[in-house]
């Protein structure tokens, strides 16, 4: 801006200050005025212009030319470049195992149609159980996630319903949380905590998961810690801070979410993953980007290396059904996968790369053939005609 | 944003700035009015002394004080003023609407504060830019302010040092030599004794020139000082205006007797007090009441027609918005009505209830108009402007545009129009100053029906056609410092000083240089710089045989001096008056050249010998009349009722001079050395200067006889060019003018000595008169002599008819026609012609009209009117003395130049004040036509006729077209030509003044356009300045055409003032039309770099920014758009609004400025040597709708890979929304840049650095506000995702793929577009890479190829065209003439090969008076051409064919020839026919 300024001024100052002192800044206009003081004292000075590259816009200069036969390496060279990556990513890919069970309920025959028409404090929850059969072992450790369909997280007003303060352990907004909350602010003239609409709709079915060997269900291990960002539970999520650490007393004066059971120091026993440094609580703050998504719910880990984490075989699942999702034709679905460098089972990213570095390659023959016809006409500036 | 929007603010803001300004001014200036009843609207100054001191009280509070304030805001309000202003602004007002939008909780999209921030950007550098601006002209103004001028107090009774400002109406100030006039004064003292007073209105109006005033009628006679205390006198004038050339008043003396005032008694605030010790004078207008400060309109506003169309572009935009929103709206409104009971991801209304869709619906397009906001390009503006100031930079600093002989560049006075250079289709120019040098040079004249060819002088001229480039240099300053190169001596018929001897001289003569230059040259960087006056201009070469005819003269006069004039033969007394005539008939001012501005004067002890009593007598008579007026009070009511008897009384009839002996003798002993016969020997000889200036006084006047005269080094300055070039031919012929005071002239006449002349009045040129008359009382015969001077037109119907039928008048009549034939052929050749009469008044005839004259004078009311009735009065019955041909010569490069800019598809007009032939003379000396071209003439006389005739050429000419079409056709090979007009044929149009009237009229006017639309090039002769404006405009407004006027002169200004762009050429006729124009350069030729390769870039450097603003809004809006679909259409943003907005203001806000500003598609060099190139800007190639709907639809299909390949990418996973917001804001930024690398067409350091700095910027920003915000941006929580992007290699592959998939389309089109269809911009841009030897050849092949196409088309056409005219083609003989700058070259030929005029309508008229048509087809014959050389090669003369025609044997013969035509019909002084039976040979020998 500095620069351009400076250059407006001389553009100005050239007229008036070529007509003298006090008429010319009077004559030479208003933004003339203010150049006249400059042009006057420097009658010895020529007004030739710097000979500089850059004033005289002659400053080397990379020129791309683009024609067939300059851009032809790149086109191969994309090719040659994106379809191995392709095809990594798409092996990659195929070697995740994941297996997916939609446990809504919505089908008659689903043992959890019964649930369907759950409230969200239902005493006692209804639960239901789900047998499934995973054709491959899972080899390596796997995550257990919950998945939801037609869920509008990221509905604007829902995604502002928070108070990332009250979530970070901040002692007054625990207490008088952000209007972003409301409607879920306050009850019953408490403050509510956590508060807002994210917070009070939180996925809270509980999924158990058996291996069934025999008839005999063994309980599998679901480690509940990890799930969440390392920097959320620790750093962006904080209980409040007080005297002690008894998390009841430090919530004192606020009131739970109003369709959670249980208020928020009452989410797990551990004291180190209770409150708002929940972990499920955690994961479910972080609102997913589209309506169709999933979460990590537990992961199991491989316990040595003889056996796979999840054998072949028959499994079980336990639902403890409480969320209720049939209102708005959602969907809830349980998801085993393995994850490898890139995340969870997704082909589309291989089958593109190796798409576009094949009509990357494609071109660059065109190109080539382009090239090679018509090419030589531009070495020359020839008259097309 | 729409058109009438914008300039209604514009209007507004202009009306709020002005109320500021004057607010107080006219408030004051109304209740002055009311007080001063008996005087209406004039205003009435009394001084702040004496008796009328309790009046001044009264009056004085009514009018400004000489304060003044440009500035627009104070300290206080600056803010509220700025912000108001600024909100006047359609985007901001838009960005503002946005902000209180977002107030609105139910529509509510961002952070309140977050979408106020790209506002508060925005009106901050404004702010601060207007803040700045304001600051400096503060600062200028307080500088101004406290500048220092004796004011007159009536405390101390003398005048004391006073700042400016404080400066009031009424008061006495007293001005030095060099000092600035700090208000409006009326001049009441001057101690110059006539009365005089000089002005140099650089300042004001640029002009170098010094200006007279003088001493208001009454005062001048005094010899001290005028008395403030005794000043009892009341001056009652104008209310204040802003007309620099009137002055209306009166002073009323105590005595009820008033004198009247005209603008020659003021002197203008801002003007500079040159020559002239001290004046005093009463401050009658001050401040802003001030003529020069009302003239300050302020910059002009101009928008480009860029401009215009990005604005209907971002209506479009606005469409597009409106759509996406409603989209939004609906989706929304649809999305709700899905669901019988709230979901409970929708939050619901605090009362427990959810609002109906439809509202919600409605809600939501609020909401989306925030959060898409960004579509509007609001930062466009801001860039553009940025980008427009970085352009006029880069412009002003072209180091081509440099002209090392004025010093000056190129001046970008508008500076948001410099993109409309590169679409001018059609090019306005004047002729003179503007295509030639304006430099004008005396070459022949013809005296009492003889002609004088003056060969000599064409020979001089010719030399220095290529010597003056470097020889000017020296010109400009030579009044300063001369150092001639001895080359010139052998034939300078001026003194020639040798530079020692200059160097003793300005030791001598005191500090009156060095005083100058002082404070002078502060201001006025051109005051060493005298107009007019380069060697070219000032030497002439006398004509042999004239130069005889005058020492014959002169040798005689010699020995019987006293009654000389009578024993004269007729032709003697003609060539005496003529010189006579060229000396005094003029207002030019001379100075001595070491003392620049020093008026050469004598004191009324003359020097020169004394001749008889009698004078001695009338000397002393005249002494002791200034004695006896140089009483304190003057004689008021003697000088204001001046009588003819008093007049003549006071008449001092001689000036006589009384050399000192020993300057004499040491005069004539120098003179003993050279032979004054010949001019090349006129050299002075070093002891004279020498022993001059030691006797301290100006040595011109020392010499008494033609033996003497050393023909001193004078300086002239003259108001117009033409005045000093016949001034010079006169001096050459030793009728020197040596000095000019108001009251008389004094001519060094070769036979009769000095005589001085007693100057009675002049009657100033007027371009309604067209001519000038000085009125003299000739000291030998002491009769009232009329000199007029003026256009042959206008002076041919004022000569004394033959009506007595002597001897005489038969003489006068035949003169008449010699000498009009001359002045046809001076004009054919080119020159500017003046013919020059004179009238010999008795002194009851003079005394007659003085009277009526002096009532004319003296009246305030509609005095011009009076004045031009008196001169008209006084031009009657005069005598033709003779006619003078001026050349002109065209400026450097001129012809190249047009032909550049018609090569670009340029339309060329000249409209010029010229008359017809001298400006087609000129239009094909610059090449502005073609020989080949076919003329047509319009001149006609009714409007009837010219439709007539208009719809006959243009029937003839879509014949020849259609003809030439097939012929083409035949010709197959030929493919598109680069001009858009017929193919192949090219004709040129010339109109006459006053036909141009008729056909500017409504109903002519679409005829018009059409026609010349068919026509390479117009010529409009005989236009008055509103005609050439009215012309522009209807181009312009007609047509839809970019216009570009250029010229130079205060009458041109109104025509650069109409037209898109207006250019002035800040040549020798001041700075009026530089001041009006929007560029203004030093040479005609600096327009082809200016338009082909400035107009160039900056077009296509604005429009491909502007299509990447659009792109770039349109693409990253986009991804939000998209994202709707997935979110319910809730007005979720994926993004951290931060980022969002900052992504506009920072991330991607430099690199496209920095392509804005440098990109360039194709080199200089190459641009300028191919001028089709234009085309391409001209014709909006770039900035079509197609290419902006296309750059839309890639902007959409980006903005879909960018968001769909990252969905495609993360769907079904638990990627969070800002998390799958990063990548693809992350992927936006590398497209949106690396886009713009695919754009521009050449890569220099700094766009890498700006591109590179934008992407790390992007990247430290936003690891850090990842790093370290977590809770500080409540909606959006981007804490440490960017980090863990940045360990995530699927992020990258995300980001590579779809950067490499957006951009691959564009680049496969750019690909394409270089090797299969390739525009001529990108041939051009490959010669580039080509060696400099095999570009020269692919460049001369390139044109090759064009011209080779053009002859195909012309000789189709000339084929054609001779065979649809045919009939009339045979026996036709053409003239043509084609000046060339250097020598007189006469084509002719017998037997033309092409025929004459084809359509020769049958019209007449019921009067009975002739009309007709013309046209004439000049042909340019190589053979002609030929022969003629040989001969100028072998004789050194011109061979002429002069074609004479009278008009029955021309109407005749054409009845003859164009059979089946009724009549043919001339008009008085149409042109003639030129005819083979007509046509007399008339070889010149070189004796002519």
């Amino acid at each position: 801006m500095a620069v351009n300024y400076s250059a407006k001024e001389e553009a100005d100052g050239h007229p008036s200050g070529g007509v003298g002192v006090p008429g010319g800044g009077a004559v030479g206009g208003g933004s003339g005025g203010g150049g006249g003081g400059g042009g006057g004292g420097g009658a010895v000075k020529t007004r030739k212009p710097d000979n500089t590259a850059f004033k005289q816009q002659r400053l080397p200069a990379w020129q791309p030319i683009l024609t067939a036969g300059t851009v032809l390496p790149a086109f191969f060279i994309i090719g040659l470049i994106f379809i191995p990556i392709g095809i990594g990513i798409f092996v990659t890919s195929n070697n995740i195992r994941e297996y997916e069970i939609d446990y809504t309920g919505t089908e008659p025959s689903s043992p959890c149609n019964k649930c369907l028409n759950v409230s969200w404090d239902s005493t006692p929850p209804c639960t239901c159980t789900i047998n499934f059969t995973l054709e491959h072992s899972f080899e390596s450790n796997v995550f257990m996630y919950y998945g939801l369909s037609n869920f509008y997280q990221n509905h604007r007003r829902y995604v502002k319903s928070r108070d990332d303060s009250q979530l970070n352990g901040d002692n007054s907004s625990l207490l008088n949380p952000s209007k972003e909350c409301e409607p879920y602010r306050t009850n019953e003239d408490k403050p509510i905590a956590p508060c807002g609409a994210i917070a009070n709709s939180m996925f809270n079915d509980t999924l158990e998961l058996y291996r069934i060997d025999n008839d005999t269900r063994t309980p599998i291990t679901l480690i509940k810690k990890g799930i969440a960002w390392w920097t959320d539970k620790n750093v962006k999520f904080r209980n409040p801070t007080g005297d002690g650490n008894n998390l009841t007393a430090l919530f004192q004066g606020t009131t739970k979410p109003v369709n959670w059971p249980k208020p928020v120091y009452m989410l797990d026993s551990e004291p180190d993953n209770n409150g708002f440094i929940n972990e499920d609580f955690i994961v479910w703050m972080r609102t997913a980007a589209l309506p169709t998504f999933r979460k990590l719910y537990r992961l199991i880990e491989r316990k040595d290396n003889l056996q796979p984490t999840l054998q072949a075989g028959k499994y079980s699942l336990d639902i403890a059904y409480n969320y209720p999702v049939h209102s708005f034709d959602g969907r809830k679905r349980m998801i085993l996968s393995t994850i490898s460098w890139m995340g969870g089972k997704n082909p589309f990213l291989g089958i593109a790369y190796i798409t576009v570095g094949s009509i990357c390659f494609f071109l660059g023959v065109v190109l080539l053939i382009i090239h090679h016809k018509y090419g030589n006409r531009n070495t020359s500036a020839d008259i097309p005609n | 944003m729409a058109d009438p929007i914008r300039w209604a603010r514009y209007r507004w803001q202009r009306l709020i700035s002005t109320e500021g300004r004057e607010g107080s001014s006219s408030s004051s200036s109304n209740k002055c009015y009311q007080s001063s009843k008996t005087t209406g609207k004039h205003r009435i100054v009394i001084p702040c002394l004496g008796h009328f001191k309790e009046e001044y009280e009264k009056v004085s509070k009514l009018y400004m004080n000489n304060q003044i304030r440009t500035t627009k805001y104070t300290l206080l309000n600056f803010l509220p003023r700025n912000l108001f202003e600024q909100f006047h602004r359609v985007a901001n007002l838009y960005f503002l609407f946005l902000v209180v939008l977002n107030w609105v909780p139910l529509v509510e999209a961002f952070q309140k504060e977050i979408t106020m921030l790209p506002l508060v950007v925005v009106l901050t550098i404004i702010a601060v830019k207007d803040g700045l601006e304001d600051y400096s002209k503060y600062k200028m103004d307080k500088q101004i302010n406290n500048l220092l001028t004796k004011v007159y107090s009536r405390k101390e009774k003398k005048y004391i040092d006073e700042c400016w400002k404080n400066v009031n109406v009424g008061d006495f100030i007293r001005l030095s030599r060099n000092e600035i006039i700090p208000a409006d004064m009326v001049l009441l003292y001057s101690s110059d004794l006539d009365g005089i007073c000089y002005i140099e209105t650089a300042g004001l109006d640029g002009e170098t020139n010094l200006k007279q005033r003088q001493v208001v009628r009454g005062y001048s006679e005094q010899v001290s000082e005028i008395d403030p205390e005794k000043f009892s006198s009341r001056i009652e004038c104008e209310s204040p205006n802003n007309d620099l050339s009137r002055f209306q008043g009166f002073v009323e003396h105590s005595n009820k007797d008033r004198v009247g005032l005209s603008k020659e008694n003021l002197l203008l605030r801002g003007c500079t007090v040159r020559n002239t010790e001290a004046v005093v004078g009463i401050v009658v207008y001050a401040g802003h009441e001030t003529k020069a400060m009302l003239n300050n309109s302020g910059p002009h506003y101009k928008r480009s027609k860029l401009e215009r169309k990005v604005n209907t572009d971002i209506l479009w935009c606005v469409l597009l918005l409106i759509l996406m929103c409603l989209t939004g709206a609906i989706g929304h409104g649809i999305w709700l009505s899905r669901y019988s009971e709230i979901p409970f991801f929708n939050i619901p209304e605090p009362d427990g209830k959810s609002i109906p869709p439809t509202l919600a619906g409605f809600n939501m397009f609020w909401t989306m108009i925030i959060l898409l906001q960004v579509l509007i390009p609001v930062s466009l503006y801001v860039s553009i402007e940025i980008v427009k100031l970085g352009q006029i930079y880069l412009i002003q600093n072209d180091i081509d545009f440099y002209h090392e002989r004025t010093d000056s560049t190129i001046q970008c006075r508008a500076l948001n129009i410099a993109e409309d250079l590169g679409q001018i289709q059609y090019i306005f120019s004047d002729k003179t100053g503007t295509l030639t040098e304006n430099k004008m040079v005396f070459r022949r004249c013809s005296i009492a029906g003889q002609e004088y060819c003056h060969e000599e002088n064409a020979k001089r001229l010719e030399s220095y056609q290529e010597m003056d480039s470097e020889d000017e240099d020296s010109a400009d300053h030579q009044c300063g410092s001369l150092t001639y190169r001895s080359k010139w001596r052998g034939h300078n018929c001026r003194a020639v000083n040798k530079p020692l001897n200059r160097r003793s001289l300005n030791q001598l003569s005191g500090s009156y240089p060095a005083l100058v230059r002082e404070d002078g040259a502060g201001d006025v960087p051109h005051s060493g710089h005298v107009a007019f006056s380069s060697p070219i201009e000032t030497d002439v070469v006398p004509d042999a045989q004239l130069l005889e005819k005058f020492t014959q003269i002169s040798s005689r006069s010699c020995q019987q001096s006293e009654e000389a004039s009578s024993k004269l033969s007729l032709e003697t007394t003609y060539i005496t008056d003529f010189f006579l005539a060229l000396a005094i008939c003029n207002t030019v001012v001379v100075s001595v050249p070491n003392q620049p501005r020093q008026k050469m004067r004598h004191s009324s002890l003359g020097r020169m010998p004394i001749k008889s009593l009698e004078e001695i007598r009338q000397m002393f008579q005249r002494l002791s009349v200034r004695r006896l007026s140089s009483s304190p009070l003057p004689s008021v009511k003697e000088s204001s009722s001046e009588s003819p008897n008093s007049f003549v009384s006071k008449l001092s009839i001689f000036r006589m001079k009384l050399a000192s002996p020993a300057l004499d003798g040491a005069a004539q002993r120098a003179a003993e050395h050279h032979n004054t016969d010949s001019p090349e020997e006129s050299q002075v000889p070093q002891e004279l200067d020498m022993v001059n200036v030691a006797a301290g006084c100006e040595r011109n006047s020392a010499a008494s006889s033609i033996e003497l005269s050393p023909l001193p080094k004078l300086c002239y300055e003259a108001e117009s060019p033409d005045e000093a070039a016949l001034v010079h031919a006169a001096r050459a012929y030793k009728c020197i003018l040596q000095s000019r005071t108001p009251d008389q002239v004094t001519v060094d006449f070769a036979g009769l000595g000095s005589l001085t002349f007693q100057l009675l009045h002049i009657l100033p040129f007027d371009s309604v008169r067209k001519r000038m008359s000085v009125v003299v009382r000739h000291p030998v015969s002491n009769k009232v002599l009329v000199y007029t001077k003026g256009a042959d037109s206008v002076m041919m119907d004022l000569l004394r008819t033959a009506s007595e039928g002597t001897n005489n008048s038969e003489m006068e009549q035949k003169i008449k026609e010699r000498t009009q034939k001359h002045l046809d052929e001076y004009a054919r050749r080119g020159l500017r012609t003046l013919c020059i009469a004179k009238k010999v008044m008795s002194d009851a005839e003079y005394a007659e009209w003085l009277n009526h004259h002096f009532l004319a004078e003296t009246s305030i009311d509609n005095r011009e009117a009076l004045l031009l009735e008196s001169a008209v009065r006084l031009e009657t019955e005069l005598t033709l003395l003779g006619a003078t041909g001026i050349e002109d010569r065209l400026q450097e490069g001129v012809p190249d130049t047009i032909q550049a800019l018609r090569k670009a598809g340029i339309k060329i007009w000249m409209l010029t004040g010229d008359k017809r032939e001298t400006a087609v003379n000129i239009a094909y000396a610059c090449k502005l036509l073609e020989p080949d071209d076919r003329i047509f003439t319009l001149k006609s006389q009714s409007r009837d006729a010219c439709a007539l005739v208009m719809s006959k050429i243009l029937e003839g000419i879509q014949k020849n077209t259609s003809a030439s079409k097939k012929n083409s056709q035949k010709l197959g090979s030929v493919s598109a030509s680069p001009s858009t007009q017929a193919p192949g044929f090219s004709a040129g149009l010339v109109i006459d003044g006053r036909t141009l009237e008729h056909v500017l009229h409504d109903s002519l006017q679409n005829i018009f356009l059409e026609l010349t639309e068919k026509c390479r090039a117009v010529v409009c002769c005989r236009a008055t300045p509103l005609q050439k404006s009215i012309v522009v405009r209807l181009v312009r407004n007609k047509l839809k055409a970019m216009t570009l006027a250029v010229g130079d002169g205060a009458n041109d200004v109104s025509m650069i003032q109409v037209a898109d762009t207006g250019v002035g050429i800040s040549g020798q006729e001041g700075m009026q039309a530089v001041m009006a124009s929007d560029f203004a350069i030093s040479q005609f030729r600096h327009l082809k770099k200016l338009l082909l390769v400035h107009g160039h870039w900056c077009y296509t450097r604005l429009t491909n920014m502007v299509l990447y603003f659009f792109y770039k809004n349109v693409a990253y809006v986009n991804l939000l758009f998209w994202y709707q679909f997935f979110c319910g259409f809730s007005g979720t943003s994926m993004t951290d609004y931060w980022i969002l907005i900052l992504f506009n203001l920072l991330f991607t806000s430099v690199p496209p400025i920095v392509y804005g500003v440098l990109d360039k598609d194709v080199p200089a060099e190459i641009l300028m040597q191919l001028p089709q190139l234009y085309m391409m800007s001209q014709k909006s190639v770039a900035y079509l709708p197609s290419p902006f709907w296309i750059t839309l639809l890639d902007a959409f299909y980006q903005s879909l890979v960018c968001f769909f390949v990252p969905y495609f990418t993360y769907y079904g996973s638990d990627i969070d929304i800002f998390s799958f917001g990063n990548p693809i804001n992350t992927a936006a930024l590398f497209i949106i840049l690396f886009h713009l690398l695919i754009e521009c067409k050449s890569v220099t350091w700094i766009h890498t650095v700006v591109i590179v700095g934008s992407i790390l910027l992007y990247f430290v920003f936003t690891l850090a506000f990842g790093a370290t915000c977590k809770t500080h941006n409540p909606p959006s929580n981007p804490y440490w995702i960017m980090e863990k992007h940045m360990t995530d290699p699927v992020f990258y592959l995300v980001c590579l793929l779809t950067t490499c998939v957006a951009l691959l389309p564009r680049y496969l089109l750019r690909v394409l577009q270089g090797t299969l269809f390739l525009s001529p911009v990108l041939r051009a841009k490959h010669l580039d890479r080509l060696t400099p030897k095999e570009q020269r050849e692919a460049i001369k092949r390139w044109k090759d190829d064009c011209i080779v196409n053009c002859r195909v088309e012309f000789q189709a056409t000339s084929g054609s065209s001779s065979s649809a005219t045919g009939a009339v083609s045979e026996g036709e003989s053409i003239v043509s003439v084609l000046p060339t700058s250097k020598a007189p070259l006469q084509a002719c030929s017998r037997h033309g090969l092409v025929e004459d005029t084809s359509f020769l309508p049958d019209i007449q008229d019921e009067s009975g008076t002739t009309n007709g048509l013309n046209s004439e087809k000049n042909v340019f014959l190589n053979s002609a051409k030929k022969t003629n050389s040989d001969t100028f090669g072998s004789n050194n003369s011109c061979t002429k064919v002069s074609m004479c025609a009278s008009e029955e044997g021309s109407s005749a013969v054409s009845l003859a020839h164009k059979a089946g035509l009724n009549s043919v019909l001339c008009e008085e002084d149409a042109l003639m026919y030129f005819t083979k039976s007509e046509c007399c040979l008339k070889p010149k020998s070189s004796n002519c």
